[in-house]
């Protein structure tokens, strides 16, 4: 049965995570912080995908998360000079309160109700952000570099301007959460999700809560994307409100297409394919998002099982 | 060398004097005549050292798309004016420089990468450019991080208040707090003590309200509304009905692409029985103001930051600026007549270049080394003066150095016969706050 | 102001934007109750009946008055095609799935929103409205020409209602609407009718933008806005009902006036969104369910 947590493919993961930490001795200077940034933002498109990819759900409005994580973690550190891993726990915890919160009110909604509905929420918190400027600092958004102090473990000190520690923090996050979905997908709550992606009525009628699934896969969902919001605070020192906006809440869904809803390497293959991609597009023209509008349309016509879901369906079925 | 005290005026007399007779000479024929009075520059030993002809490269951050995209357009001809005409003076300390340009997108989050690329990848010596404050204070912690100087040419009061880094500069142009804090004094004594001030509820807004709103009281006047509008507004109507009736000035600040709607809806509501109305020319950058429509505005008054109309600043440096950058007189592009400058901001780009090249050349940087970008910066924040001449064409500037930031004259245009006329030029020292912020105290 | 002419101006502003609101959400209503789609890409069309109005200003001459006419037809009639092309190419070969729909509309938003920067600039233009005079009331004075876009609003939206009651297309789009499969067995061309009743929706948004351009400009992004504002009216308005979404319309355009008079115009957006989000959570048939309810 594919997606087992069988040694296979947990040999595959961990394999995947050794290559990626021992790139970062590899890689030339500009493609490291890159590459540190990839990794933050695929572990969004893993939170995302666990909602899209194996329960079934798209959500329009997963900035709301993100941002929730960002600003949970970056207002206590600018106001209250939070520590980092304090601040991280406060923006992670923000974000699984505010995912679970949503999903009471919101998951009795499905399809393009419940699409429409997480849109508008999204939309709210980020006018709300704007409304609040003199707290947040709205769209102009606010520095953490000079609150934030370094880590110390022991007689060790990690400063955030230090880009192996930018890198080993990415890293560290994805990892967590990449194994975890990996987990999640192979495991018997997993397949229930799936289940209930595929066929929400017949999973209630053997007797599942499909609610409390859905309602978990979503907690779940919204606690990693905070986690890589609050993370992306932390390494990248700025919050804004344009995190907030629908931008953000489109790209997971675009990324996640492209590698692969369902799979759990598709977010980190879709989320890099996509950085490069506009980075190459924006050296040669302005209109550089017009390639995230072409990719998507092509996608949907052509691709829709994105990168990692074709090469699942040709070559390799057990792929969780 | 370079850094004595004798050059506290930035420039000593001897340089200063064939830079003038240069400017005139240049200002009457083409570009290339500027050669012959310069070699004074790259005699200085500065110049003469081991760097060679290397290339200095410069990157240019700019809103290539994105709601700064009119700016980013003009910002980029007039750099590319600039960097030519650099270059054909010899360069910088003799090197040719080279720009590397990259789209910011107007948004913050890829500001930060841009600035990442310019100095990772492209290994450029310094960062340049941008404009809007929300992509400023993101790319500012990367320039700091990556220990690379970033020169901002963006008029937002981020540098100066001392929230950035050691590494970020605004040497080309004045900060909003200043320009107002010149222009109070003369609104309350020509136009009225009552103001009701419109602005866009965000950053640039609340500079406004609170720098404006603070002179106001502090010289006697009154606020008597504030109307913050959000950003994507697109119909005003409903706001100027909250313009109390006794309101003897409206200040308005709207900037985006709704501007024109402002003002026409500005007219319709009041039609010919108005209070006074002060604006920023921020609001019609690169918009025509005898397009239909903003009949209205005759008779209001602008801060303008270089006069758009040639000849009220009939200086020799400001026509040869006006012409190397391709406007005509009009404030438009010489090719085509629709497309009109931002003409109050782009002279920003050419004088930071021009501050950049100063800096190189009197700190002796050569590499983009740590001891090279100290000296660099340390004889920066010792400037004090840039003088009036081709390099600076929109007047003096007064450097304080603690704040990384530079302060000139503002300009007061009034609306005559569907142009702008200069009514009043502010002198530098009614510009200048106090303020305790000192960048020079940080580490580098 | 005082207070009453202050109403009264938030009523004649909210009024003028219920028109034209009406008109844009029309187009997305029918495109939600014919097709069962989400168009994200709707705003984009209003934008290019703007740009379009734009260029045939600038291209027609005899001055602001036929630029406007020729762009009135012209305008919506290209957008229109474009739909049907956006159709034939992309939304039939997805079998109109709604939420792989969705995507494609959003990509087809990044691609027209992206294709007119690089021609059209990202400079906001202005057009000449062709009539103009200034009315003036006591108190304040006020656009002539804004009274008339109401007016010419109004009338579409009567010929739209008409075209929907009184005509073959109109009767097929409303079987459509109300059951696909019977419709199809009944022999309607669905898939004609869904190319037809997008590119309508298409059109309605495009006149709406060579109406308003006048008033504001022409400008890339100018297309997100009403895309918001349309969906909170026609989810308020209850989907697939032309009669609900022209009230929602009233209901939204003549409040945001009043609303604007009393509150912070960012607020009041605040409450709105989260307002259509309680709609759509309280009726538990949700979008395409149960009709009726």
């Amino acid at each position: 049965m594919s997606g087992r947590l069988t040694g296979k493919v947990l040999t595959l993961h961990l394999g995947i995570l050794a290559l990626l930490f021992v790139a970062q001795f590899i890689l030339p200077a500009y493609h490291h912080t890159n590459v540190a940034r990839i990794m933050v933002l695929a572990t969004y498109a893993v939170g995302y995908n666990i909602l899209l990819g194996y329960t079934g759900l798209m959500s329009l409005g997963h900035a709301m998360f993100f941002a929730a994580g960002m600003y949970g973690a970056g207002l206590p550190i600018y106001y209250l000079q939070f520590g980092a891993i304090q601040a991280l726990c406060v923006g992670v915890l923000v974000s699984l309160l505010i995912a679970a919160v949503f999903g009471i009110i919101a998951l009795r909604t499905s399809g393009v109700s419940f699409l429409i509905v997480t849109m508008m929420f999204a939309q709210a918190c980020y006018l709300a952000i704007l409304y609040f400027n003199r707290v947040t600092m709205g769209d102009q958004g606010f520095i953490l570099s000079k609150s934030l102090e370094a880590v110390s473990l022991g007689s060790f000190e990690f400063a955030f301007s230090d880009p192996a520690v930018k890198y080993n923090v990415a890293w560290l996050l994805f990892g967590g959460c990449f194994l975890l979905s990996a987990v999640l997908a192979g495991s018997p709550t997993g397949r229930v999700l799936i289940a209930v992606r595929e066929n929400e009525e017949r999973t209630g009628l053997l007797g599942y809560n499909t609610f409390k699934y859905k309602l978990l896969a979503l907690v779940i969902s919204g606690g990693i994307s905070g986690a890589a919001g609050a993370s992306y605070a932390l390494l990248f020192s700025y919050v804004g409100a344009s995190f907030a906006s629908i931008l953000y809440s489109i790209y997971p869904i675009l990324w996640t297409l492209l590698g692969g809803t369902g799979t759990t390497m598709g977010p980190m293959i879709g989320t890099g394919l996509m950085f490069y991609l506009v980075d190459i597009a924006s050296g040669l023209t302005s209109s550089y998002l017009l390639v995230v509008g072409a990719v998507l349309v092509m996608l949907i016509l052509w691709f829709p099982q994105g990168i990692m879901g074709a090469i699942r369906t040709r070559w390799l079925p057990w792929l969780p | 060398m370079a850094k004595k005290e004798n050059n506290t005026k930035g420039t000593d007399t001897k340089t200063r004097g064939i830079t003038r007779r240069t400017a005139l000479k240049t200002a009457g024929a083409l570009v290339g005549a500027g050669i012959a009075g310069v070699p004074a520059v790259f005699t200085r030993p500065a110049a003469a050292q081991s760097a060679g002809s290397k290339p200095i490269k410069i990157g240019f951050m700019v809103h290539r798309t994105g709601i700064g995209a009119v700016y980013g357009r003009w910002y980029e001809r007039t750099t590319i004016a600039a960097v030519k005409l650099i270059n054909q003076m010899g360069g910088i300390a003799g090197r040719p420089v080279e720009l590397v340009t990259e789209d910011d997108g107007t948004d913050p989050k890829r500001g930060a990468e841009v600035v990442e690329k310019l100095a990772v990848q492209h290994k450029v010596d310094f960062v340049y450019g941008t404009l809007f404050s929300h992509v400023v204070i993101a790319s500012a912690p990367r320039a700091g991080e990556l220990k690379i100087p970033l020169f901002v040419a963006s008029e937002g009061y981020h540098v100066p208040s001392g929230t950035l880094n050691r590494y970020v500069f605004q040497p080309g142009i004045t900060d909003v707090r200043s320009q107002v804090t010149a222009i109070t004094g003369w609104v309350m004594k020509n136009l009225g003590k009552k103001v009701a001030m419109i602005y866009p509820d965000y950053a640039f807004g609340y500079d406004h309200r609170d720098f404006f709103g603070g002179a106001v009281k502090q010289k006697g006047g009154k606020v008597l509304a504030q109307l913050p509008i959000p950003p994507t507004e697109a119909s005003f109507t409903k706001y100027f009905a909250r313009i109390p009736a006794d309101t003897e000035v409206i200040y308005h600040v709207m900037v985006g692409p709704a501007v024109l709607t402002f003002v026409k809806e500005m007219g319709e509501h009041y039609g010919s029985k108005r209070p006074q109305i002060f604006g920023f020319i921020d609001s019609l950058e690169g918009v025509d103001i005898a397009s239909p429509g903003l009949e209205f505005l005759e008779g209001t008054y602008f801060w303008e930051g270089l006069p758009r109309y040639a000849g009220e600043y009939p200086t020799p440096y400001e026509k040869f600026f006006r012409k190397s950058v391709g406007v005509n007189d009009d404030g438009a592009s010489v090719k085509d007549p629709k497309d009109v400058a931002t003409y109050a901001h782009m002279f920003s780009c050419w004088e930071t270049l021009f501050v950049i090249k100063q800096a190189v050349e009197q700190s002796g940087y050569q590499n983009p080394t740590p001891q090279d970008y100290k000296a660099l910066i340390e004889t920066l924040e010792n400037f004090r003066w840039f003088n009036e001449g081709i390099e600076h064409p929109q007047g003096h500037k007064k450097f304080i150095g603690k704040l990384h930031q530079s302060f000139g004259q503002q300009f007061i245009s009034k609306v005559q016969n569907r142009k702008l006329k200069v009514v009043h030029r502010t002198k530098i020292k009614d510009s200048i706050y106090s303020s305790d912020v000192d960048y020079t105290k940080q580490a580098l | 102001m005082s207070f009453g002419p202050h109403l009264f101006l938030a009523l004649l502003e909210g009024t003028v934007t219920a028109f034209v609101l009406a008109l844009i959400a029309l187009g997305l209503s029918l495109v939600f109750g014919v097709m069962r789609i989400v168009n994200i890409a709707h705003g984009e069309f209003f934008m290019l009946g703007a740009v379009l109005a734009w260029s045939c200003s600038m291209l027609v001459g005899g001055g602001a008055f036929m630029g406007f006419a020729v762009a009135l037809v012209v305008g919506p009639l290209i957008v229109g095609a474009m739909a049907i092309a956006a159709d034939g190419l992309i939304l039939r070969r997805i079998g109109y799935q709604p939420e792989s729909t969705i995507v494609a509309t959003i990509g087809l938003l990044y691609i027209i929103q992206q294709v007119v920067l690089t021609f059209f600039g990202a400079d906001a233009r202005p057009v000449t409205p062709p009539i103009y005079f200034r009315v003036v009331f006591p108190w304040f004075g006020y656009s002539g020409y804004k009274l008339i876009v109401a007016g010419v609003s109004g009338l579409l939206l009567l010929g739209t209602w008409l075209a929907m009651s009184k005509t073959k297309l109109g009767l097929y789009m409303r079987a459509t609407q109300q059951d696909q499969e019977m419709a199809q067995a009944f022999g309607v061309p669905v898939r004609r009718v869904y190319a037809k009743a997008f590119a309508l929706g298409a059109m309605l948004a495009a006149v709406a933008g060579v109406l308003v351009v006048p008033i504001q400009q022409a400008h890339y992004l100018m297309g997100l806005d009403p895309l918001l504002l349309s969906f909170i009216v026609v989810i308020i308005g209850g989907l697939g009902s032309l009669k609900g979404t022209m009230v929602a319309a009233f209901l939204v355009g003549i409040s945001d006036g009043v609303v604007s008079v009393f509150f912070s115009p960012t607020l009041a957006k605040i409450i709105a969104t989260l307002l259509v989000a309680a709609v759509l959570v309280l009726r538990p048939g949700g979008l395409f369910g149960e009709e009726g309810s």
